[in-house]
């Protein structure tokens, strides 16, 4: 009976239209899982309190974080997060067109956790609030463990509403919208042995270009200008990762993770990261990751176009995130947990530092900062970047 | 797309649940090593979510990060 009525919801949800297609998808989804049965866990109450900061191609961006997670009945969790990047930038993009300047991004999310039959129901809301661009994102989402616990079923809906505006342009006003699909499977495959498989559908509707960012152009008389971007007002894009952990048999873990991303602007992405984790002894966390990222161009991505757009009607980016580019990141982390028997409240605590280092080489973005060589002839641009966490975290 | 993926889906949790009920391979006494937190996904979600959020802003990809989801709309 189960079934047959989540078969008609998820047939359900390949017929009708957007608002329907949520409700369908989720509908679906609870119908499935209610017929898995099996126990599932709310996350543990915790709270921490980080500093990030990250420092390449120059660009600094760091600030404050704080999430909460706290148990409110034997069935609820809800958690609170606030993060703040403060940002200084005289990157590339700045130094050739404009000047150096800062601006801050504060950023709230409220989600909470249901166990509902045996069923996690969770939902979200996160305000990213610029002085030139608002971002609401809700997020709706079941999971389910089955087969004795040893499979994990998860299925989210976000939906992303954006306000976009200028501080050199009082007249933009845009919109631009987000919706994704999530669907996670984690499996216990041996003893020793996790995997996590995602596939995740996104589509992006409305003003998706960066209003200050330029192109440029050959102007006919050996030089170059510049004009304004020009992005299509949609994009749907498929991601999809397979990621494992093992257990070493002296208490370490292997890490693994590989992810294919592509689009309707033709990027065509993946990335490959393997990490270990060591301890050493009761209280101390050793952690390496190294990462590999690779993308080819969008589409309508040039470094340098040949003539003058044709007033809008052509779709022209010079953003380095559409280039073909590749990237690699170094990553140790090391954290130190410890007993807090002499408190009544708390169940333990931990220190955590983490420093990553990202090379990133472009191979279709040139360095038009330097402005000794002919147009189009300047070298290809490359940045490193210096990525640090600092973070205390306590249980209760 | 969505729509092959949604019905494969569906196909592949109608086969398992239409099935006998599965014994679990790895017995409940034999998961200590599953428990231990150095095989957590996301062992502290405050700063995946921050590493997830780095990389999302200055690459062309994005989504199944895995871990915390919602993600946040920001330039």
């Amino acid at each position: 009976m189960g079934l047959k009525a989540a078969l008609e919801a998820v047939v359900a949800v390949t017929r009708v239209g957007s608002k329907g297609r949520v409700i369908g998808f989720l509908t679906a989804a609870l119908l499935l899982m209610a017929n898995l049965g099996h126990s599932a866990v709310l996350p543990e109450d915790r709270a921490d309190a980080m500093y990030h900061s990250y420092d390449g191609g120059g660009v600094t961006i760091d600030g404050p974080a704080v999430l909460v997670r706290k148990s409110v009945s034997d069935n609820v969790s809800i958690s609170a997060e606030y993060y703040v990047d403060e940002i200084s930038s005289a990157s590339i993009d700045v130094m050739v067109l404009a000047s150096p300047y800062s601006e801050e991004r504060t950023q709230y999310s409220i989600n909470a956790d249901y166990l509902l039959n045996k069923t996690i129901i969770s939902a979200g809301y996160t305000n990213s609030s610029e002085n030139d661009y608002e971002a609401d994102t809700y997020f709706l989402g079941v999971s389910q463990d089955f087969f004795g616990d040893l499979s994990t079923l998860s299925l989210t809906y976000s939906n992303g509403s954006d306000t976009v505006t200028s501080v050199i342009d009082d007249e933009l006003r845009e919109d631009a919208d987000h919706q994704s699909y999530q669907v996670s499977w984690s499996q216990v495959v041996t003893k020793n042995l996790l995997m996590n498989f995602i596939y995740q559908v996104t589509t992006d509707e409305g003003f998706l270009r960066n209003p200050y960012r330029q192109t440029r152009y050959l102007d006919g008389f050996g030089g170059m200008a510049w004009e304004a971007e020009n992005y299509p007002e949609t994009r749907t894009s498929h991601a999809a990762a397979v990621r494992g952990r093992y257990f070493l048999p002296y208490r370490a873990a292997l890490s693994f993770e590989y992810r294919r991303f592509n689009d309707t602007w033709e990027i065509d992405a993946y990335n490959l990261e393997l990490g270990y984790t060591h301890p050493l002894g009761e209280s101390w966390i050793l952690e390496f990751k190294q990462r590999f990222y690779s993308q080819s161009a969008a589409v309508f991505y040039s470094d340098l176009f040949n003539t003058q757009g044709s007033g809008g009607r052509d779709f022209r980016a010079r953003d380095k995130e559409m280039s073909d580019f590749e990237s690699q990141s170094f990553g140790i982390s090391v954290a130190y947990e410890f007993k807090t028997d002499w408190s009544k409240w708390l169940e333990k605590g931990s220190v955590n530092l983490s420093w990553t280092t990202i090379q990133f080489d472009y191979n279709n973005f040139r360095d038009a900062s330097q402005t000794q060589f002919a147009t189009g002839e300047e070298p290809l641009y490359s940045m490193d970047a210096d990525v640090i966490r600092f973070f205390v975290s306590a249980w209760f | 797309m969505l729509k092959i993926h949604a019905l494969l889906l569906l196909l592949g949790v109608l086969m398992v649940s239409g099935c006998a009920p599965i014994k679990p391979w790895v017995k409940p006494y034999e998961r200590n090593n599953l428990a231990d937190p150095i095989m957590s996904f996301s062992r502290d979600p405050i700063e995946a979510s921050y590493m997830h959020h780095v990389y999302q802003a200055r690459e062309g990809a994005h989504g199944a990060e895995g871990g915390a989801g919602g993600g946040c709309g920001c330039n």
